[in-house]
């Protein structure tokens, strides 16, 4: 493994003084320009396995995380500090009116304290049928309350959000979401600028091996007039096997988490309650790897006429323990 | 211009937060590390373990351990940079209900997460396997880093 890594480290150092330091051994710019598309592919791949190395070698340590497996209800565990998560998540939707979509998302999750997790959003998605396109970013912020465990422990949550009016990832359904909004050509809808200030209430408690989570859901848009929204979101969620075996094992029953979510809008300051809101019924499922993947899959049935019929999300994540640490110890701490 | 200056103001706090507070963790070196395992509730202090009896417990536990602990207690529980060590004599000599509470609860504002995300049985097998350690001065030389 160490070969591995000291290879691809190697590899790409060699690759970026290439490409900096020694013009004769790179393309100019105008060659560049009239190079053939075998050559950029070469480039893209080799910038993939840059930043797939930079993160193997600056997570020395791999932690092989509990994860829960809700893709949209938060419950109160925190990531641990110094730790980095990198996730992926996509979102098939089907549309009763306009084309169905894909959208994805990568999460960077960084535990700064046993207190307080960090979280970057990066949003795009694909209509079929229409184009691809950045949709934004978002800023999240979760903050245990309290410093022990109790009957229910709150967490709080702030999240800053840019996102144009054609982002489709259903993080969370708010106010008066509905299907609907999600048929505009991205052409039209890319057009629309959300600054979002997102508050969430975070309530959980595990008993027995059983995880319940509650979010209570306040979101206003900073660009508009627009009164605030709100929106729930209910996990619950157990592992299969409660005890752990003796051995490393990837089917262990231990390993697998499964679950079930519902989540739906609440209206907005004029008009709270159920009416012109969609809602969702999905169950999920987690399968923890002791080679420090989590992978998860939830298949979303909408329960009223305003909700997408159906939701497959599926996501893949990996967690460096040790980051904060490295990255550091990269910029000379030598603590 | 409004927009780009909000969108520098976030990625600065961004960076302060992965430099700065990863490493604002309480380090092994802090006397009083041990001091709250002395928190611990009286109900919480006699708690038995149910898996006391169990001959993999301890097995199993060192699996939990090497997943989810070594990395701040160190591969044998010697102690790491963030996590202090478990051989010492105040873990070695709290009840299997005390180490079940901390666990339990965390130490929050020292760093240590709460584990309760972790089932019951497997707390109380991580237990198990830290009541199975030897103190260090006990220890073999060889096993020792």
């Amino acid at each position: 493994m160490t070969f591995l890594y000291r290879f691809l480290f190697e590899r790409n150092l060699l690759r970026l003084h290439s490409i900096l330091g020694h013009p004769q051994h790179s393309p100019s710019l105008l060659n560049r320009a009239t190079q053939s598309p075998d050559d950029s592919r070469s480039r893209i791949r080799s910038g993939i396995v840059a930043v797939l190395s930079f993160f193997i070698l600056l997570a020395g340590n791999l932690c092989r995380a509990q994860e829960s497996p809700y893709i949209v209800t938060y419950d109160h565990y925190l990531e641990e500090p110094g730790s980095l998560e990198v996730e992926y998540f996509s979102t098939f939707g089907t549309q009763r009116a306009g084309n169905d979509f894909h959208s994805y998302w990568m999460e960077f999750e960084y535990g700064a304290t046993a207190w307080w997790t960090t979280e970057v959003y990066l949003d795009a998605q694909t209509t079929f049928s229409d184009s691809t396109l950045f949709t934004g970013f978002r800023w999240e912020n979760r903050f245990r309350v309290l410093q022990r465990e109790h009957f229910i422990n709150p967490v709080l949550y702030v999240e800053y959000e840019q996102t144009s009016g054609a982002d489709k990832i259903l993080k969370e359904v708010e106010g008066h979401d509905v299907a609907a909004d999600y048929a505009d050509l991205n052409a039209d809808s890319r057009q629309e600028h959300d600054h979002e200030l997102e508050t969430k209430l975070i309530l959980s408690k595990t008993f027995k091996g059983w995880n319940i989570a509650e979010n209570t859901i306040a979101t206003k848009n900073m660009t508009g007039g627009d009164p605030w929204e709100f929106g729930y979101a209910i996990g619950v969620s157990r592992p299969l096997a409660l005890k752990a075996s003796a051995k490393h094992c990837n089917f262990c029953r231990e390993n697998f988490i499964a679950g079930v979510e519902l989540y739906g809008g609440l209206g907005d300051r004029y008009s709270f309650g159920l009416h012109e809101t969609s809602h969702y019924l999905a169950p999920v499922v987690a399968w923890n790897l002791p080679s420090d993947w989590t992978l998860r899959l939830s298949p979303g049935f909408g329960l009223n006429d305003n909700s997408h019929r159906f939701l497959l999300r599926w996501g893949v994540s990996r967690e460096f323990s040790g980051f904060g640490g490295a990255l550091a110890r990269l910029f000379g701490d030598r603590d | 211009m409004k927009t780009i200056s909000f969108t520098s103001l976030i990625c600065s706090l961004i960076c302060c937060a992965l430099l700065g507070m990863g490493n604002a963790q309480t380090t092994a070196k802090d006397s009083s590390i041990y001091a709250e395992l002395s928190k611990a509730p009286k109900k919480a202090v006699a708690r038995h373990n149910p898996l006391e009896s169990d001959p993999e417990a301890a097995a199993a536990g060192a699996k939990l351990f090497g997943l989810h602990c070594a990395e701040c207690h160190g591969e044998m529980a010697e102690g790491g940079k963030k996590g202090p060590s478990l051989r010492a004599d105040p873990v070695q000599q709290s009840t299997p209900g005390t180490l079940f509470w901390l666990l339990t609860n965390g130490v929050v504002r020292r760093g240590m997460p709460v584990w309760s995300k972790l089932p019951e049985p497997q707390r109380w097998q991580l237990v198990s396997y830290i009541k199975s350690l030897r103190p260090a001065a006990a220890q073999p030389a060889a096993a020792l880093p």
